[in-house]
């Protein structure tokens, strides 16, 4: 079943890895003070942006960059640390001159550009808690999730306010401040609009971290929830201990490197790997206001001598559609380590990463609710390609089994499937689900934190990811929610009945396909299926929308008038549906 | 083919893969993304659907060529002028 073994030999580049032997550092690792190696406050408190940013200006790393911004319109602009620690203390004043507090939520609707880093940073040092949303979301999802979130601070462009936020302003009233990154003129019509620039260059550059306990509250990821309310998952300042552990083991970032990191900010990983881990590991990192273009990206390694590369597998399966001769007409050959997250890479990208770079990629598995990667390859290690890797060092990781009583037991045996499951107790274990903390210990039974995927671990400890146990939906790197998308479709006036599901599909892993009834009277049309189709997309956006739809007479539903959504995704995948006991007798399950 | 009908077809396959596109508002020296609410998936089956209606083989290099209507019509003009 195992495909073949990539072994390592070496260090390329000379710089030796951060993890040398894995299993020796697993005997070697004592206790929880090991994850990291992160000085303390001098009074023994714990914040991430000082972390990340302010512990470092005192020494030779003031004067290095810290972000190597690319603008769309071409060039480069660098901020060092001691230039990011002054704007980050401009922000942190700027909030506390608008009377926001520890704990309150500030919002995030931007790309990757400079105010994404100090907003972020910025409202950790004022102990505010960080939320970044998707930008290619639609208005429906942003309204949902900025609500949910009581938020009290945005920071958004003027185009995305007026387009996604401004139309929704009424049905926000816990929002008190909108901060555009480029506007000169704010609208008369929003009194809640201010012009971030200018209030910048108003604030004292000097700032003063308070107090900050590792249990503060100070990040915030929604992550989509099989009833279709998103989930908010809290991180605590003491998780950084955790993101600069793992960024040091599992990404090999060594100080001086440069790294990027080509998520979203918008996801969890835009932040624990595009922002926190990397700076507090002292890296330059590589802010691309692009969007995906793999000569470009290709061109970027070159010019700026990416050391670490840190990407996502529909992004690598597009640059395989492009082909290997591509890669290699660019000098690539100041990256020593690549590495992929957003769901299972497929052994071939494993080792094209090979043919084209010269380097595997080093697939690795974590959720929005670890916080950080927990399941790794590493660059000591060999890679089997397929697998996500083997737990990072004071990592416990096990396969859960459901005994006919509905107890849990540990599976031992090799390679029998459950639930991959993580003994609670990392510093960036997410903390509870905003205002829904019985959703949260749902995910615990005893010292165990139930993932949702299924997965299975080899003779050898390495694990292999299997699937979700519930119908979540992963594309592109996305969790995606079929409630959600399903509530958005009967909005449609033509739409009776909608299920969701996902496609397997060769780029994305999976898209979102929509199965639709329609009401009495309607008859299914090529104009009336892009209607829909673009109802939606208006609604949850690119990202989240289906991708494609089908006209189907009648939906299999449960007697219970649950949609069978596990049947349609037999159907497309050909496989066997399981138990069709509970299907409603009445329902032809016939297009 | 001409530039109209060329251009339509072009507008078609983008609307198919994002029907929430107004081609009105469309500006044709723009990149799609720029101005547009599409993704990398979507760019694709934009492309894919090009590919089936023009019964042409689009090399992945070319790809960017095909990032505006603008760069669409300059660069499928010239290998579709005998059809």
């Amino acid at each position: 079943m195992d495909r073949k073994i990539i072994s390592k030999t070496g260090a390329p580049g000379g710089v030796p890895p951060n993890l040398g032997d894995y299993d020796a550092a697993v005997a070697a690792f004592s206790g929880e003070s090991a994850f990291s190696d992160t000085d303390s406050l001098p009074a023994g408190k714990l914040n991430i942006a000082w972390a990340a940013v302010d512990r470092h200006v005192q020494g030779p790393l003031r004067e290095q960059t810290a972000l190597r911004v690319l603008p769309l319109q071409g060039g480069a602009r660098d901020i060092s640390y001691g230039q990011l620690h002054d704007l980050t203390n401009r922000f942190a004043n700027l909030l506390r001159d608008l009377g926001i507090g520890p704990g309150d939520r500030i919002i995030t609707l931007l790309g990757r550009v400079p105010e994404l880093y100090l907003s972020a940073l910025g409202t950790l040092k004022n102990r505010s808690v960080f939320c970044p949303l998707y930008a290619a979301f639609g208005p429906e999802p942003i309204r949902l999730r900025l609500d949910l979130a009581g938020a009290k601070v945005l920071v958004t462009t003027e185009a995305l306010f007026r387009h996604k936020i401004e139309p929704q302003l009424p049905a926000l009233p816990s929002l008190r401040y909108v901060l555009l990154t480029d506007s000169s003129e704010v609208s008369p019509h929003c009194p809640i609009c201010r012009e971030l620039s200018g209030l910048m260059e108003q604030t004292d550059p000097r700032f003063s971290i308070e107090p900050t306990e590792p249990e503060d509250w100070a990040l915030l990821h929604f992550t989509s929830g099989t009833t279709g309310t998103p989930k908010g998952a809290v991180h605590v300042h003491e998780a950084v201990r955790m993101h600069q552990f793992s960024g040091k083991l599992a990404l090999d970032i060594h100080p001086g490197d440069v790294f990027w990191c080509t998520a979203d900010p918008g996801w969890v990983t835009g932040t624990s790997y595009g922002i926190i881990a990397p700076l507090a590991l002292g890296a330059t990192l590589i802010v691309d206001e692009g969007t995906f273009d793999p000569q470009r990206w290709y061109g970027i390694i070159q010019e700026h001598r990416v050391n670490v590369w840190y990407t996502a597998p529909t992004a690598i399966r597009m640059m395989m559609r492009l082909g290997t001769d591509v890669a290699r007409g660019f000098d690539t050959s100041s990256l020593r380590f690549l590495a992929s997250v957003g769901e299972p890479l497929n052994p071939e990208a494993v080792i094209w990463g090979q043919e084209a770079f010269g380097l595997p990629f080093h697939d690795n598995w974590w959720q929005t609710e670890t916080g950080s990667i927990l399941i790794a390859n590493y660059r000591s290690m060999a890679i089997k390609p397929g697998s996500m890797g083997r737990p990072l060092p004071g990592i416990s990781a096990a396969i859960l089994g459901h005994r006919d009583d509905g107890s849990l037991r540990q599976i031992e045996d090799a390679d029998e499937p459950g639930e991959l499951a993580i003994r609670k107790g990392w510093p960036s274990m997410f903390r509870t689900y905003l205002g829904e903390s019985e959703r949260y210990e749902r995910c615990f039974v005893g010292d165990w934190y139930l993932t949702g995927d299924l997965a299975r671990r080899d003779r050898d400890g390495y694990f292999w990811f299997i699937g979700r146990k519930d119908d979540l939906i992963k594309s592109s790197g996305h969790l995606i929610a079929p409630f959600e998308v399903e509530s958005q479709l009967l909005t449609h006036p033509a739409v009776a009945e909608a299920a969701v599901i996902g496609k397997p599909d060769s780029t994305a892993l999976e898209i979102v396909k929509a199965f639709v009834s329609l009401k009495p009277g309607e008859a299914p049309s090529e104009a009336l299926r892009r209607d829909i189709l673009a109802h939606a997309r208006r609604r949850l956006g690119a990202a989240v929308a289906p991708k494609e739809l089908v006209f189907r007479s009648n939906l299999p539903k449960t007697r219970s008038g649950k949609m069978m959504r596990r049947l349609l995704k037999a159907e497309e995948t050909g496989t066997s549906p399981g138990d069709l006991s509970t299907l409603e007798s009445n329902t032809p399950f016939a297009g | 083919m001409d530039e109209k009908t060329l251009s339509d077809l072009v507008l078609d396959s983008l609307t198919k893969a994002a029907p929430d596109i107004d081609r009105n508002l469309l500006d044709p020296g723009m990149n799609f993304r720029d101005q547009l609410e599409i993704d990398s998936v979507d760019f694709l089956g934009f492309v894919l659907d090009l590919e089936k209606r023009l019964k042409i083989r689009i090399p992945e290099i070319d790809y960017p060529k095909l990032s505006s209507l603008k760069g669409c019509l300059g660069h499928l003009g010239p290998i579709l002028k005998d059809r």
